[in-house]
């Protein structure tokens, strides 16, 4: 098991996402951040914390959004998923928006997103931000636009995120 | 986190927590169907027959939407009119559906016991959708989820079922689904349409309604199934609907606000009157309503036992 991100690391890191975003979406009137239920969700709470710190901004349009109904691998053999829940309160017809998950691995999870996604409404454009990406190991044509580490991997090793909120640390690693 | 069945068969067979997962999974998908597209693409492969030996409007258009609603690929079969008549047995029948390659059969047949029958030759997961008067599982899971929406958790609460206990399915599906929640459980009506030694399940017994009404928190009455009583049990309708109809003035008479349920279709005048099935107290519609969303989930959950199995 390998430390990619400690807890001071990561911070600098998620410090450095929130101002990339800022640098793109200035106070964020146009954008909505959408994070992706279960994991997705614990990166995008502290995204959205800290991008609502910096900009003052009194409100920005943040939801959370569950994929389970739109995976590709049901029938794939795995245990299946019971769903979480999904809270989009506002429009994304013709607003920016930016997909938040912790780890990409295959693209396939970003893919059931953004067919879920569509099913709320035509944005003007989707971003993604993503914690880490695993290169070289994408099954699908997509890549991310804001990206914490990055990371050569194998497809037998995992990579895990634990979160303050759920895991009591703040850590990134890999395990083999 | 699956289901541990492979079939809904009955709700006999359930663990809490399967009902507790199929609860969870139909909250999301009552979201889905509040949304403007009430669709998702989740069962995109998976094509089911729903094949029905007996009548049915409401489920039969449930688990109909509720397959669409799932994307799913959705044949119909009805016995009238079929080779059914013809003299074909349910094996055979079913079979050549299943060649047809059809992942997941819903059944209602007016025989007890027959999807238990057919589960043991057929591969394909089967749903019963009720079977004579034995069970009626996605009508009591949509019923608790409904008291669910209204009481909290059921633990503990007090749910009367009035009516027709001999020959309805939904009571005894209620019976098994509500006690496995925690609830308590009574049974009330004219003692000829409740059956002896019904007390062993661990349900309350009670032959007068005002009484049962005083008791609970959740009353959930019955249609009094006429096509099913091959000898009068009762002298007139008239004299059932004196003595054990539900009306206005016996709710307004009690201190307390309960919450009327009925599965559908109501004999108005008989069982229940108008002016309660159609009350603020009566979520008979809600009960219709979230029937969409359980049965989604009830599908949704065994479809990934499918491969698991092969």
């Amino acid at each position: 098991m390998k430390t990619l991100l400690d807890h001071n690391q990561l911070n600098i890191t998620l410090q450095r996402l929130a101002h990339q975003l800022i640098e793109n979406h200035l106070n964020f009137s146009d954008t909505a951040i959408i994070g992706i239920q279960p994991r997705g969700v614990l990166l995008s709470d502290r995204i959205a914390a800290l991008v609502q710190k910096i900009t003052k901004q009194k409100h920005i349009d943040y939801g959370r959004l569950d994929i389970t109904f739109y995976r590709d691998d049901i029938h794939q053999g795995n245990e299946i998923h019971v769903p979480r829940k999904t809270d989009i309160e506002f429009s994304i017809e013709g607003r920016n928006v930016i997909l938040i998950d912790d780890v990409l691995h295959t693209g396939r999870t970003i893919r059931s997103a953004m067919d879920a996604l569509i099913d709320f409404g035509r944005p003007k454009s989707v971003e993604l931000l993503v914690l880490v990406d695993r290169r070289f190991s994408r099954e699908l044509p997509i890549q991310p636009d804001y990206i914490g580490h990055t990371v050569d991997t194998i497809m037998t090793q995992k990579v895990k995120v634990y979160w303050a909120e759920e895991d009591k640390k703040d850590e990134v690693v890999l395990i083999d | 986190m699956s289901l541990s069945v492979k079939h809904l068969l009955g709700i006999k067979e359930l663990k809490t927590e399967d009902i507790q997962t199929i609860f969870r999974t139909a909250d999301n998908f009552k979201q889905v169907l509040q949304r403007p597209i009430k669709k998702v693409p989740t069962l995109r492969d998976t094509t089911v027959a729903n094949v029905f030996f007996e009548n049915s409007t409401r489920t039969r258009i449930s688990f109909e939407l509720a397959e669409k609603r799932l994307s799913a690929d959705v044949v119909n079969f009805s016995a009238s009119g079929s080779s059914v008549s013809k003299g074909e047995t349910l094996i055979d029948t079913v079979n050549n559906i299943l060649a047809m390659k059809v992942d997941m059969v819903v059944m209602r047949h007016s025989a007890s016991g027959a999807p238990w029958f057919l589960a043991e030759h057929i591969d394909a997961s089967i749903i019963n959708a009720g079977d004579g008067i034995n069970e009626h599982p996605t009508q009591a899971l949509l019923d608790a989820f409904s008291m669910r929406e209204r009481l909290g958790d059921l633990k503990g609460k007090r749910i009367a079922i009035i009516g027709d206990i001999m020959h309805s399915r939904v009571a005894l599906s209620n019976i098994f689904c509500l006690q496995k929640l925690g609830a308590e459980v009574m049974v009330a009506g004219p003692p000829t349409l409740i059956p002896k030694y019904i007390q062993d399940l661990g349900v309350k017994v009670e032959y007068d309604v005002k009484k049962a009404l005083q008791w609970c928190q959740v009353a959930n009455v019955l249609r009094i199934q006429l096509e099913r009583q091959n000898k009068p049990l009762f002298s007139t309708l008239r004299e059932y609907a004196l003595f054990y109809g539900i009306n206005r003035q016996m709710l307004d008479d009690m201190k307390k606000d309960i919450v009327i349920m009925h599965p559908g279709p109501i004999n108005r005048g008989v069982e229940i009157n108008s002016d309660v099935a159609d009350s603020k107290q009566s979520i008979i519609l809600d009960q219709v309503e979230n029937g969409v969303a359980i049965r989604m989930a009830v599908i949704y959950l065994l479809s990934g036992k499918r491969d698991l199995e092969e």
